[in-house]
């Protein structure tokens, strides 16, 4: 009775006052007594409040939630909270990452002329703005097509205008990178040709390549590294030398990994078919607007990263490796990954699409399937999608020749400068290389004083390389940007003289 | 589709003017590449204009479910609400356009959360270290069989070429053991749903190079004997892999750690709450215990004093498996997921999640849906019923129920899985359903139940409400009839 009573006054007296706080003060009283046994609710977690799980435990016939867990076998449960922070409130998180990031560097406020397998691109704002519609962004795998088909599409859609920028038959839905692509090119290739042999240009990024062992390597596949010249190609001599009948595929990457186009893609997917071998090419993508496409010339599997069409940086992940083949019954069974295919409704024989050929993949074929990939980079596969839809057929080449003009003004600028350039007396696309007088890393932490980041230090990855930087130019940088880089450069190599 | 679209001419790009001191200086920049290497003609891409392309992805977008729309119960893949303040904080420029290749003193912010999120995921499986490297769970798997196999191989336990896979396993365990080079043995579950030391006992040999485990099962049962299990395949020298896909039950009250797993890989899109994109991005951090740090794959995020660095040092590292370092855009957005909830919050949500799909369970009509394996026993996360009641009675199957589902708003269970269960229904409500979904998703399935009976033809003529009704399937992936890109549209299709 006076409990009641006294609650009364509690409330006329907040009421009459408005004294929020101690109203506060009240309800955080009752709200820790409630949930002394129980846990605190929480906004993520509709059932969270004592009533409702109340309910549900009743229904169950259980007296708490511990009986949920009671077979688990007491030796080994966590008796203790996890030694984890406690929850945040949206505002102290946001506060607290974006603290933590402000320590980052980053475009736009710094200048970025790296490459490398990862591009400053401009990202157009339609793809901010459909990759931000969550009918995309959370769903699942399209495992029930009918009510998938917005995705199912899309990824059709991809398929095919990957196929027509590579010159390629068939594409799957997507890879998780550049990287994992070329591990399961090269496991596909021992399956498809029987052997175990790769040998693979050491002018392809150095990453990369560790990558493909790591996928290779417990299949008994070995990969030979060629040399490159210093035109910056991959010899040819070396690759002809160590390509026999015993060869699954020669790889190489075009432009590669020192910015060098290979002028002789044909000849050595000419060779590589002389002796049965595939010839796998690792390709950037955004070169494809003017530059030959690798079916043209003969590849067999086409790896590549479709990050510079239409998705940011991100710190390198996630990505969306491109994988695409011809359409030979062999080379298909074989494919890695999801593919997604046209089909129809079975009353009224409307146009649909649907997952495909699903008896090479994980869930239906376990130890015997092609590849243990499950989740992919789908919803960059829309992005990429949406990306080639934005630039066209003419837009791909205005951009691919934008690029060569803004890096080839470049070069022409260092030499008058007198920087010493190019490194690489072979034919480049956008990235530009430079010999320094500091060696490459330092080149490139000194430059962040100056805003500027890159270029990319070779001697990152190749110890006769320490001296190499690369510069990656693109259709966002301004001939102002690349003046400023000039400057910061002269400026730069003049202290170490 | 955007080819049919497509107008000659049409344009939806923009680049600025060539700069004339650019255009100036050059000449015909052919000239400037090698000849045999130029395109013959420009790609044959789709030509639109920007409304165009908006409607078209839009209207895409409508023809699409998702957990934004509704109830997703898709059975092992924990599809929880994707907070949206993850979403904005990954939006930062300071991240989305951040190089990978910038030099390490301009990206410290990122590596200091990396590593954070890497003690973190230590704490909550009871691991020593992590590598976020790996780019979804199954890339996490064949890192972790990888990490098994060589420290097996430095250690002289040789001819160890066997793991262990139970049959209710997620099928890219076998794939991911297989893919490093293992003979995969398969292990019956017992009558129980479990995996028993005796099952175990009676595969083990000296060839046992480990054992691949998801905890629960698939059949969203505990392994009550987990602990003897491991120590089965510790005394033979083989070690344990714990398939974190089914972690979404256990936090904050046991860890894999603890259980005696050695190496672990974490799906942060379901346990942590990224978002799935329709199919991926995902990450599969991996975690492993101190003695087989050294093998995790390079580079590590290692710290001294106040700074962050990449550490490529390890010789006994498995190697490079990813470009660059990993999906950090998906982890940071878990990153902010745990902070979210914190130590009690995490606790809560697997609470939650277990309780929502027992209470889910208990409302479903046993006479339809029989519960296979100890019906007694509570489930965690995810429970497995089958539909065979309604094949013997009406010929209705697992399939035709999904369907119908779909034409109530909500997405079907995962069917046909785990193998071991005819015309199963594998259903993980998780902890984001608000008790009012998780009884109309029971009465949906009761009521399906008594349409079969009484009308089975309207379910087996489902869905009816979607964009479009079932696919051939069969023609979809027939050689003579398999369509995988729009140029092999025979003309016959062709629409407007």
């Amino acid at each position: 009775m006076w409990d009641l009573f006294e609650r009364i006054v509690f409330f006329v007296v907040v009421q009459l006052f408005e004294i929020d706080a101690l109203r506060l003060l009240i309800l955080k009283n009752e709200n820790c007594r409630r949930f002394k046994n129980l846990m605190a609710v929480h906004k993520f977690l509709p059932n969270s409040d004592e009533e409702i799980t109340r309910t549900m435990l009743e229904k169950l016939g259980l007296r708490n939630l511990d009986d949920l867990f009671a077979d688990i076998p007491e030796s080994v449960r966590l008796r203790r909270p996890m030694n984890i922070p406690d929850a945040l409130s949206e505002i102290e998180l946001e506060k607290r990452v974006s603290e933590k990031l402000s320590r980052n560097k980053a475009a736009p406020e710094f200048l970025n002329f790296i490459g490398g397998g990862n591009w400053n691109h401009h990202v157009p704002s339609v793809i901010d703005e459909i990759l931000s519609r969550s009918e995309f962004y959370t769903a699942y795998t399209p495992y029930q097509p009918e009510i998938s088909q917005g995705m199912l599409q899309a990824l059709f859609e991809y398929q095919s205008q990957m196929c027509d920028l590579t010159s390629m038959d068939v594409a799957n839905s997507s890879m998780y990178d550049w990287s994992s692509g070329l591990g399961e090119a090269g496991r596909m290739a021992q399956r498809v040709t029987g052997r175990t042999k790769i040998v693979a240009s050491s002018a392809a990024s150095p990453e990369r390549l560790g990558v493909l062992e790591t996928y290779c390597e417990p299949a008994g596949i070995s990969v030979t590294r060629t040399k490159f010249n210093s035109a910056g190609e991959t010899d040819l001599d070396f690759i002809y030398s160590n390509l026999d009948d015993s060869t699954a595929a020669v790889y190489i990457e075009n432009p590669n990994f020192l910015g060098v186009i290979e002028r002789s893609a044909e000849d050595i997917a000419r060779n590589c078919h002389k002796h049965g071998a595939l010839l796998i090419v690792g390709v950037n993508p955004m070169s494809l607007g003017i530059m030959r496409s690798p079916g043209s010339y003969g590849a067999d599997i086409v790896v590549g990263d479709g990050q510079p069409l239409g998705l940011y940086p991100n710190f390198g992940g996630p990505l969306m490796g491109i994988f695409a083949t011809r359409s030979e019954p062999t080379l298909l069974r074989q494919m890695p990954g999801r593919l997604i295919g046209m089909t129809e409704s079975k009353i009224g024989s409307e146009r649909g699409y649907t997952m495909v050929l699903q008896t090479r993949e994980q869930h239906i074929r376990r130890e015997h399937a092609t590849s243990n990939i499950c989740t992919n980079e789908s919803l960059f596969a829309l992005a990429v999608s949406i990306y080639l839809s934005i630039m066209g057929p003419a837009g791909m080449k205005e951009i691919g020749e934008r690029i060569v003009a803004n890096s080839r003004y470049a070069l022409k600028r260092l030499v008058e400068e007198g920087l010493s350039a190019p490194h690489f007396g072979g034919k480049f696309f956008g990235d530009v290389s430079l010999k320094s007088k500091p060696n490459s890393i330092d080149l490139s932490k000194s430059l962040v004083s100056y805003g500027i980041l890159g270029g990319l230090p070779l001697g990152r990855f190749y110890s006769e390389l320490k001296y190499i930087s690369l510069f990656s130019f693109n259709e966002v940088h301004s001939v102002d940007d690349i003046e400023r880089l000039i400057s910061a450069l002269k400026s730069v190599d003049s202290k170490i003289a | 589709m955007l080819k049919e679209l497509s107008r000659k001419g049409r344009r939806a790009y923009s680049l600025p003017e060539l700069d004339e001191r650019v255009r100036d200086s050059m000449g015909d920049i052919y000239h400037e590449l090698p000849e045999s290497m130029l395109r013959d003609s420009p790609p044959n891409l789709p030509e639109l204009s920007e409304p165009e392309i908006v409607r078209h992805f839009v209207r895409l977008s409508q023809m699409n479910f998702a957990i934004d729309l509704g109830m997703y119960p898709l059975g092992s893949c924990t599809m929880k609400y994707n907070p949206k303040v993850s979403q904005r904080i990954a939006r930062n420029p300071k991240m989305a356009n951040l190089h990978p290749y910038q030099d390490e003193s301009t990206v410290q912010g990122t590596l200091e959360i990396l590593f954070e999120l890497g003690e973190i995921l230590s704490e909550i499986a009871g691991m020593d270290r992590f590598s976020l490297a790996p780019a979804a769970g199954a890339q996490g798997e064949y890192v972790g069989a990888l990490i098994i196999r060589n420290y097996l191989r430095d250690n002289k336990f040789t001819g160890k070429d066997e793991m262990l896979v139970p049959d209710s396993a997620h099928g890219t365990n076998p794939a991911s053991a297989a893919m490093a080079g293992f003979k995969v043995v398969k292990i019956p579950s017992s009558d129980d749903g479990i995996v028993t030391a005796e099952a175990v006992v009676s595969k083990i040999t000296d060839r046992t190079a480990g054992m691949m485990l998801t905890v629960p099962s698939t059949l969203g049962i505990f392994e009550r004997e987990i602990v003897e299990v491991a120590k089965i395949i510790h005394e033979e020298n083989g070690l344990m892999y714990y398939d974190g896909a089914n972690m979404n039950a256990l936090l904050g009250r046991v860890r894999p750690g603890d259980m005696g797993f050695d190496v672990i890989h974490i799906n942060v899109h379901k346990t942590f709450a990224t978002p799935h994109g329709g199919g991926g991005p995902g990450a599969g951090p991996v975690g492993v215990k101190a003695e087989l740090q050294d093998y995790l794959p390079v580079p590590l995020i290692s710290k001294t004093g106040d700074s962050y660095h990449l550490d490529y040092k390890s010789s006994k590292s498995i190697g490079f498996i990813k470009s660059f370092y990993g999906n950090s855009a998906v982890l940071l957005r878990a990153y902010c997921y745990i902070l979210s909830l914190g130590k009690e919050g995490l606790k809560t949500v697997s609470e939650q999640a277990v309780l929502a799909s027992n209470y889910l369970l208990s409302l479903l009509d046993g006479d339809s849906y029989s519960t296979p394996y100890s019906p007694k026993t509570p489930r965690k996360h995810e429970f497995v019923v089958s539909s065979s009641p309604l094949k013997k009675r009406y010929g209705v199957s697992a399939g035709d129920v999904a369907k119908t589902i779909l034409d109530h708003g909500m997405h079907s269970p995962t069917i046909y899985f785990p193998l071991i269960v005819a015309e199963a229904l594998m259903i993980e409500p998780t902890e984001s359903e608000p008790l009012e979904n998780l009884e109309s998703y029971a009465q949906v399935l009761n009521e399906i139940a008594k349409l079969a009976a009484v009308e089975k033809e309207s379910v087996l003529a489902s869905p009816k409400n979607t964009s479009i009704g079932r696919l051939d399937e069969y023609k979809a992936s027939h050689p003579n009839t398999m369509i995988l890109n729009w140029n092999s549209v025979p003309a016959s299709r062709n629409q407007s």
